[in-house]
């Protein structure tokens, strides 16, 4: 179990803010931190990690404290059980792939399991590469082993998959899935991407303003009326047309345009850019089986 | 006349390779602090660090000349416990370093300010202190900005003239050094003698950057 009740003066692009995160994470529990950016995810895997220092709070873990301002108690980064996977990669640019995960181990135990975390994440064959020869996804990949070796209490992955084209993202969505369910460890990831939420987390944190809004699942959060008997879709606006008297409304749903008429009343909620749910009531859908 | 030669060429040689390692020794921290500070006053070290580009070498030499003399503060003080530094080669060592100092330092800091923050984070959150991720991590990154700090010190302590002429003069086999000789050398005359030192001066330069240069080519190869 781990629990955070830690406060932070931030100075955002919008100005300043007391950020305030209130959390417990469970032991095995795959948690998501989402929100827009700017909004303090990133400083709260940061302020776990010992990388950047609450102004006040307690951050616990297994009953370690691993930050009390009440108790002075500040542990360095290199004194926490974590593994961070940056945005990044920052993979060891002189180091092999081997290296870099070998770098990590402490212990002679740890030294000989490099060769099965390899297989694990599949680089087995490239293990003997340097990181600037590698694809995104490889390095990504690369990035999770190392963080692994240690066989921390926590898992850190900071936007880990953002940079990377959306096939190889949703097949290191799988992986990921599937390491967090083989090694069972305990993973924070900060996303702002609604399918690789929904897909991985256990639980939600939606965070806006440095605050935590709500602690939910994935599909509560995104779709909280789906017993109603409706069919829901969640869109981008991309236009608002004014149509005397009707207003046009486009949107992206998926990777499919859609339009609809909305009357002027209902349309003066939405702004382009922004997101919206479609909702039809499902029980005359049409069906045209495909070819 | 011939060892002669010998001597002046090899002290010159001693001057450059101590002048290097002590700047080597010094440069790290130094470029370390002025990336990784936050202090305020850090543009005034950054400055002093940079004079040596644009200040003429004579102007350093005569400074440097009135502080060893024991009639100064500081030449005084050295003189009481023994160390006599104006016109012997233990003051060539200190004007050297002083005036190769943004050499070894420039390059060295623009490379370390080019390594990602993040690596050196991730290296924390590995376990590893901030001396074993200095070593392991950043120093094998910026490789090449310490190779080109080594190359540039190197090559400049042994081209110095103004600074040594000032606080050394031209003392055989304690401060006379390549380049003091050529100018004597044609001072008297002397050509084939000057010829000789020219030519050395350049062939060893011009082996020393072809060999830098091949080094680097290779290590930026990436598969191995």
């Amino acid at each position: 179990m781990i629990t955070v009740n830690i406060t932070k003066h931030l100075d955002t692009a919008e100005g300043a803010l007391n950020a305030v995160f209130e959390l417990e994470i469970h032991d095995g529990e795959f948690l998501t931190l989402f929100g827009p950016s700017g909004a303090g995810k990133t400083t709260l895997m940061r302020l776990i990690a010992g990388l950047e220092t609450p102004d006040s709070g307690l951050i616990e873990v297994d009953g370690e404290v691993w930050f009390d301002s009440h108790k002075k108690i500040n542990l360095p980064p290199q004194k926490r059980s974590i593994g961070f996977v940056f945005q990044d990669y920052a993979l060891f640019p002189t180091m092999s792939v081997r290296e870099n995960l070998l770098f990590a181990a402490e212990t002679a135990q740890q030294r000989r399991n490099v060769d099965e975390l390899l297989e694990l994440i599949e680089l087995t064959n490239l293990a003997h590469r340097l990181p600037n020869t590698l694809s995104g996804g490889q390095k990504q990949r690369v990035a999770l082993g190392r963080a692994l070796v240690r066989h921390p209490k926590i898992l850190l992955l900071d936007e880990p998959l953002s940079a990377l084209d959306p096939s190889m993202r949703q097949k290191l969505q799988d992986e990921l899935s599937l390491i967090h369910s083989r090694l069972g460890v305990t993973t924070l990831l900060v996303s702002h991407d609604i399918s690789e939420t929904v897909k991985l987390s256990d639980r939600l944190a939606a965070i806006e303003l440095g605050r935590i809004k709500r602690i939910c699942t994935p599909m509560e959060f995104f779709s909280p009326h789906t017993l109603s008997g409706k069919l829901q879709l969640i869109g981008e606006v991309l236009k608002i047309e004014e149509d005397y008297p009707v207003v046009i409304v486009t949107l992206l749903v998926g990777s499919s345009v859609v339009r609809t008429v909305l009357s002027s009343g209902e349309a003066s909620e939405l702004s382009v850019g922004g997101h919206a749910i479609i909702s039809t009531k499902a029980f005359n859908p049409i069906l045209i089986p495909l070819p | 006349m011939e060892s002669d030669f010998v001597t002046t060429m090899l002290l010159t040689f001693k001057l450059a390779s101590i002048t290097t390692g002590i700047l080597l020794l010094i440069g790290i921290p130094l470029a370390s602090f002025l990336v990784f500070s936050k202090i305020r006053f850090k543009s005034i070290i950054e400055t002093i660090v940079s004079m040596p580009l644009v200040l003429p070498p004579s102007v350093l030499g005569f400074y440097l000349l009135l502080a060893f003399s024991p009639a100064s503060a500081i030449g005084s003080f050295l003189t009481e416990h023994g160390i006599r530094l104006a016109f012997s080669f233990e003051g060539l060592v200190v004007g050297s370093v002083l005036f190769s100092l943004p050499f070894m330092v420039h390059p060295i800091q623009s490379a370390l300010s080019q390594v990602p923050l993040s690596i050196i984070e991730a290296s924390y959150t590995l376990g590893k202190s901030k001396i074993e991720t200095m070593v392991k991590v950043v120093l094998p990154t910026i490789r090449h900005g310490l190779i080109s700090g080594i190359v540039l010190a190197f090559a400049h302590t042994v081209g110095e003239f103004g600074v040594i002429l000032m606080i050394g003069g031209n003392i055989p086999g304690e401060t006379r050094v390549a380049s003091i000789a050529i100018y004597d050398e044609v001072e008297s005359l002397n050509y084939a003698m000057a010829h000789q030192y020219a030519l050395t001066l350049f062939a060893v330069t011009f082996a020393i950057l072809l060999l830098v240069y091949t080094l680097n080519k290779k290590s930026l190869g990436g598969i191995r």
